[in-house]
């Protein structure tokens, strides 16, 4: 074998000799040119989710208009998942990246962008600006440690919505709501009650609600360790109730927001809990179930005790490697002003944060349940906040979906000893 | 006939025997002459030449590796940026004693062995077809191979609609039923969408070893009575089992790192996560640098388990095999 391979190994040398290629490596330095003089007009970079209804561009268009030639924002669509726009900005954060100015984050992300250090506390006048008339709850999502980190552009909540040729008065309780879904089942009629099962964010939402509602919370007051307790096992009832009551949609462990919109207009439902969005849709596809698409608050857990409903929304944030901040907290008041809210709640139907609009007129033909959502806004409840919120959410999706297989004291238990890992960052999620 | 027997009839035909009969004259004292000098000088000019690689490799590959090492020996969160610190083996420990990594690394098993085992069979049937079909050969071996040419988040879209109940006509065919829901369903149409992506490598891969085995062997064995069966099991399967060892180590490598098909098809949902999902999702979502690394570094040390399983078992098993 040697007297073959050395000669081929040989020739081998010298055809790569022939051949041989220098490798030139250019690196190039990017210089920053951000510096920004009087003269020059700033660009600011927005990024926020993908809003369909043109008010986001809107209000970017009008606000670069009424800068006073100070700053222009550019309108930066972020990914459709909510994880993968989280993924984008933390990335980029943890990076020191200075093209991001303004951020639109989800209600949930303040205390960990806060926390990791990556966005700026609102002081003095822009703090005043920001709290001046503002819902109280959607300014606590905005809020860690004592100190305001976003300002609240838009919040949203949940509603009951149901059929009145089936039900003549709400359910005011969850137990009420599943007896009057056996008794229409009974007699064959459209009977099941839609909610978001998923294991994802949604199902979190379903269980912060009702833990809320029963008078307890995911966490401690301090966000430090799992507080559960027996608010969760009652809430953990309440799910497996209704998913072994026959009156859930088979579908419920893969049932989102939108299958809940889909199977409501299909007739097969009786009730639905979902947010607003869920009105105009039907409104625009069956006029004749339209009809009688009615809306009340939310099911009660206990009796008399009004439900505590989890607030959604987008806050705005400014990035602490933004080149312009005191121009960036500006241009994020006037995003989120009353002008733009207004408009955002008509075009794009997302509630408002500022109190004030809930009485203006100008909401009322697009928002004939503005009184309940106030209502609902007023008495709602926030997610647990803490930077490691989006473990926590993890954990618990993965406990109480699929809603038929949890097992109120042990499932309680397991999420107490994993939401306590996921707190300290020990444990592995799934 | 054997397969040494076969290696041995095998030579006279070849090229590189050829090259032996033309060269040793010259090639031979010219080489011993200058051994020690003239080797140098090569060795000298082989690393010169190796040098930028190296480096680039160094850059790409070493570091990366190097750098996920140190950040798995620490509390590393990327909320938490300032109570980072060194903590030993303590990832390790999280990540073995986790249920979720056990059940990560059974699935991720699961679906190699069952996807290889599948594209071994489908792909030495397709590569038999490709190499012997007497009409159409280029179209045949176009068709065959379009599945690898589309993207596979694309193709695992296609699929991931297809089993969705009512936009999928193969969840329409099972009675709108919702497969990726369940565990066993889902890791079945995973496999599935893995098999039929990445059954044309395979067979591609089979096809190369296919040609390295002599016309005039299986004309031969025909001659001393062999049946198709037993040419294709004693002359054809011994002569292409390098060709098999490195189709089935570079597919089985590639299976366990499977993350895309997963990510699109139930991002890890209900229990149908891989090893490679797991890591994604502690890293990406938690955004915890230490234990998703930890978590990468036990994938790395899989597969180099599985990758010197597999040379272990070529170096001692591969007939005719050097030195």
């Amino acid at each position: 074998m040697a007297s073959i391979a050395s000669p081929r190994r040989g020739r081998r040398a010298k055809r790569l000799t022939a051949t041989a290629a220098g490798v030139t490596l250019a690196a190039s330095t990017l210089a920053a040119c951000g510096t920004s003089n009087a003269a020059t007009v700033a660009t600011l970079n927005f990024y926020s989710f993908n809003d369909p209804s043109g008010a986001v561009q809107t209000a970017v268009t009008n606000c670069s208009k009424h800068s006073g030639g100070k700053y222009t924002i550019s309108y930066n669509k972020l990914p459709a998942a909510a994880d993968d726009q989280r993924l984008q900005m933390a990335r980029r954060l943890a990076a020191a990246d200075p093209s991001m100015d303004i951020l639109g984050l989800d209600v949930t992300w303040a205390p960990e962008f806060a926390q990791a250090g990556w966005i700026l506390p609102w002081t003095g006048a822009n703090e005043q600006a920001a709290k001046a008339g503002t819902l109280a709850v959607p300014l606590q999502t905005a809020t860690w440690k004592n100190q305001l980190y976003a300002v609240p552009y838009n919040s949203n909540t949940q509603l009951l919505w149901y059929r009145d040729d089936l039900v003549k008065t709400p359910p005011k309780t969850w137990d009420e709501m599943i007896a009057d879904a056996q008794a229409l089942a009974k007699e064959g009629k459209p009977h099941l009650i839609e909610i978001q099962g998923a294991q994802y964010e949604g199902v979190t939402v379903w269980f912060n609600t009702l833990i809320s509602s029963a008078g307890g919370s995911i966490l401690t007051p301090d966000g430090s360790k799992a507080s559960l307790g027996a608010p969760a096992v009652k809430s953990l009832e309440i799910m497996k109730k209704l998913a072994t009551s026959g009156s859930a949609d088979p579908s419920l462990p893969v049932q989102m927001e939108d299958q809940n919109r889909l199977a409501m207009e299909a007739g097969t439902a009786a009730f639905e809990l979902n947010y607003p969005f869920v009105y105009p849709s039907m409104k625009a596809d069956d006029p004749a179930l339209f009809k009688h698409f009615k809306w009340a608050l939310y099911p009660a857990v206990n009796a008399g005790q009004p439900a505590r409903v989890t607030i959604g929304g987008i806050n705005l944030a400014v990035s602490k490697y933004s080149p312009n901040p005191s121009l960036a907290f500006r241009a994020a008041l006037c995003l989120r002003d009353r002008e733009n809210q207004l408009n955002a709640a008509v075009e794009g139907g997302l509630p408002p944060t500022l109190e004030s609009l809930y009485s203006d007129p100008a909401l009322f033909t697009d928002y004939p349940f503005h009184a309940e959502i106030l209502a609902a806004l007023q008495a709602a409840s926030v997610r647990p906040k803490t930077p490691a919120y989006q473990t926590v959410s993890i954990v618990i999706s993965h406990h109480v979906s699929p809603p038929a297989d949890i097992d109120p004291v042990g499932t309680e238990q397991a999420m107490v000893a994993e939401i306590n890992d996921a707190l300290a960052s020990k444990g592995v999620i799934p | 006939m054997s397969a040494q027997d076969a290696r041995k009839g095998q030579e006279p035909v070849t090229g590189d025997t050829q090259v032996v009969t033309a060269e040793p004259a010259q090639a031979k004292p010219r080489h011993r002459r200058r051994l020690s000098e003239g080797a140098r000088a090569e060795r000298r000019l082989g690393w010169t030449l190796c040098a930028p690689a190296v480096l680039v490799m160094m850059a790409v590959a070493a570091f990366p590796i190097l750098y996920a090492v140190w950040l798995s020996l620490q509390r590393y969160d990327l909320r938490f940026p300032q109570q980072a610190h060194f903590i030993g083996l303590t990832n390790y420990g999280a990540v073995l004693t986790s249920q979720y990594w056990w059940h990560a690394l059974v699935v991720t098993l699961i679906i190699t062995v069952i996807s290889v085992a599948i594209e071994f069979v489908l792909g030495m049937l397709l590569a038999i077809l490709m190499f012997r079909t007497p009409f159409f050969r280029g179209t045949m071996r176009t068709m065959i191979l379009i599945p690898y040419g589309i993207v596979t988040v694309a193709a695992a879209y296609g699929w991931q609609y297809a089993w969705t109940p009512s936009t999928g006509y193969l969840s329409a065919l099972f009675g709108n039923s919702a497969p990726l829901t369940k565990t066993v369903a889902a890791i079945a149409i995973i496999i599935l969408a893995e098999v039929w992506k990445t059954t044309p490598f395979m067979a591609l891969l089979l096809m190369a070893g296919l040609s390295l085995v002599p016309e005039d062997l299986l004309k031969a064995a025909k001659m001393d009575g062999a049946s198709a069966w037993q040419r294709f099991v004693r002359v054809t399967l011994p002569l292409m089992k390098p060709a098999i060892l490195v189709a089935l180590l570079f597919r089985t490598l590639d299976a366990f790192r499977i993350f895309d098909n997963i990510y699109i098809l139930t991002a890890g949902g209900n229990g149908t996560y891989s090893v490679s999902v797991l890591g994604y999702d502690n890293l990406f979502r938690a955004l915890n640098l230490g234990i998703g690394s930890a978590i990468s570094i036990l994938i790395f040390i899989c597969v180099a388990i599985i990758a010197f399983i597999y040379i272990k078992f070529f170096g001692a098993a591969a007939p005719g095999a050097e030195g």
